[in-house]
């Protein structure tokens, strides 16, 4: 199969997307830029996070799912017959609304990914944990219990772990859909400052129903309504000037 | 409506009352007939039709609770990992089979014990034997390891799945590596209580491995016995002090190993961090 590069910008061309015979994304064209982070808005069931799960093909698992169109991630077609499906989800990251971490020590949930990707040696590990937990800011709070269960953390350290168990697989994008909507204002906080961060080396979209969120950390910002992309542009542009009247609308808060 | 309410509250009470008394009856009087009766010798002597030992029946259980664990433990799991993760829940294909799940759970022991005997004893003829008696105790308790394994693997959340394939993991590796370890604690839970039922089977037994008391099975296809046939064999034999000690080890077998179900359950779940 073609190589993941280092090239990730991410793009879709006629993308239609079918659940059985209802019609969920409609003729979306989009490119997304790399090393930025861009936000999908829009109420609920407008298709944003389908439209996330596109591009780790997590919307395979889901039974009468139906895509046309095509998607590239650099120069490789995501839906492609000799793309291996678990090495794109590698080299493309997810984190999921509700923390999710394995039922096992924090150690073994930051190594699942190197694993499973052939790494055994002890020393690689070690490094790649150590490493993964600092780059998502939680270091310093588990590394003196990195036995220990990681369901017994708090629900924001929980998802920082699952960032990191993500990181671990050295993404070159990182998928987040609503990451912060279970979580206090300061955990939070901290995940839209590590987002901040890890944007220098990856490519972030994330899927988000706060907007002062999108505006304070999204470059991009695409605007979903009834699975239509209705505008996509600056996060500034797009919060200031919305070229299109149903934006507006929602961004000013009077529907969605 | 009150009164009627008050009326009802006494029923249960009663009915409560009823059926712990049936249960301590039983349990009391077991041990009052069997407890003076247990010896050293009992336990472990050489048989002598004099005084007969269960020493033949405690190996007979041994090997019967093993082969039947053995095979049913591999072969549940594997089907209740095929129903709960690679099929969906509403095909007919999988109706089917849960309902022949759910309908062979019901099917009286003796019955697998004559299909047993019609199968190892006559067809196979290995004769009676402890492999003929452990193997249809095995597909006597297969329905309830499978029905138990899947609802274990169903209850995990889906969202373990979803992690593990995100982060680029096979179907295969995420079964095995997160969907079984988080079911762990019901699956052992449900393997232990099948041990439960292996160790007091014995219409099955009767049909299958003999109910040769004064000998322990030299090998796998020897025949045997096992603690439950020792009773019935005790009891009408002239027995009846033997039978009445024999009821008491058997009874705290059953007794241990409902508790070792309870405790390893929640140590795994501990362990995997499920109960909070």
């Amino acid at each position: 199969m073609k190589n993941f590069t280092d090239k990730t910008n991410i793009s879709a061309k006629d993308c239609n997307l079918y659940y059985g015979d209802f019609h969920a994304l409609k003729n979306i064209n989009v490119e997304i830029p790399e090393r930025q982070v861009t936000a999908l808005i829009g109420p609920s069931g407008c298709g944003k996070s389908t439209f996330l799960k596109i591009f780790n093909r997590m919307n395979d698992l889901v039974e009468g799912c139906r895509i046309t169109g095509e998607y590239k991630i650099g120069d490789v077609n995501i839906f492609d017959k000799e793309t291996d499906v678990n090495l794109l989800r590698k080299n493309v990251g997810m984190v999921f609304q509700k923390p999710n971490p394995f039922p096992m020590s924090i150690y073994d949930n930051i190594a699942f990914a190197p694993r499973t990707f052939g790494v055994k040696n002890r020393y690689d590990l070690d490094a790649i944990v150590e490493k993964s937990l600092r780059k998502a800011d939680i270091w310093d709070e588990v590394k003196d219990r990195l036995k220990k269960n990681a369901v017994g953390m708090s629900g924001g350290q929980q998802q920082r772990l699952c960032i990191a168990r993500a990181l671990a697989a050295e993404p070159k994008i990182l998928l987040m859909d609503e990451p912060t909507s279970a979580l206090d204002p300061i955990s939070t906080g901290k995940i839209e400052e590590l987002v901040d961060e890890l944007k220098k080396d990856i490519t972030i979209v994330i899927v988000t129903h706060n907007m002062q969120q999108a505006a304070r950390i999204a470059d991009k910002t695409a605007f979903f309504l009834l699975g239509e992309l209705i505008e996509f542009g600056d996060t500034e542009q797009v919060f200031t000037s919305p070229e299109d009247e149903r934006t507006e609308r929602y961004i000013t808060g009077r529907f969605g | 409506m009150r009164k009627f309410y008050s009326a009802l509250k006494i029923v249960c009470y009663v009915a409560l009352g009823v059926s712990l008394t049936a249960l301590a009856a039983i349990v009391v009087n077991v041990l009052v007939n069997g407890a003076g009766k247990l010896s050293f010798r009992l336990l472990f002597g050489q048989y002598k039709s004099a005084s007969p030992t269960v020493f033949p029946a405690l190996v007979g259980t041994l090997q019967l609770v093993l082969i039947a664990i053995l095979i049913a433990v591999p072969v549940g799991t594997g089907c209740a990992i095929f129903l709960a993760e690679y099929t969906n829940n509403k095909g007919k294909f999988v109706k089917a089979i849960r309902i022949a799940t759910e309908t062979l759970a019901g099917i009286p022991s003796i019955v697998y014990g004559l299909f047993g005997y019609l199968i190892f004893v006559v067809a196979f003829g290995w004769g009676y034997s402890m492999l003929g008696g452990g193997i249809t105790l095995a597909i006597m308790i297969l329905p309830t390891v499978v029905r138990s394994t899947e609802e274990s693997l169903l209850a995990v959340q889906s969202g373990l799945r979803e992690g593990a394939y995100a982060l680029g993991a096979s179907k295969v590796r995420t079964i095995f590596k997160i969907v079984l370890p988080s079911a762990a604690s019901g699956v052992v839970t449900a393997i232990i209580l099948s041990i439960g039922r292996v160790v007091s089977e014995s219409a099955v037994l009767i049909l299958t491995v003999g109910m040769v008391v004064n000998k322990v099975p030299e090998t796998l296809l020897s025949p045997g016995t096992s603690l439950a046939l020792d009773i019935y064999y005790f009891a009408s034999h002239g027995y009846p002090n033997e039978a009445a000690a024999t009821a008491v080890v058997l009874l705290i077998f059953v007794i241990c190993l409902n508790l070792l179900a309870s405790g390893a359950g929640k140590l795994i779940k501990r362990k995997t961090g499920e109960a909070k």
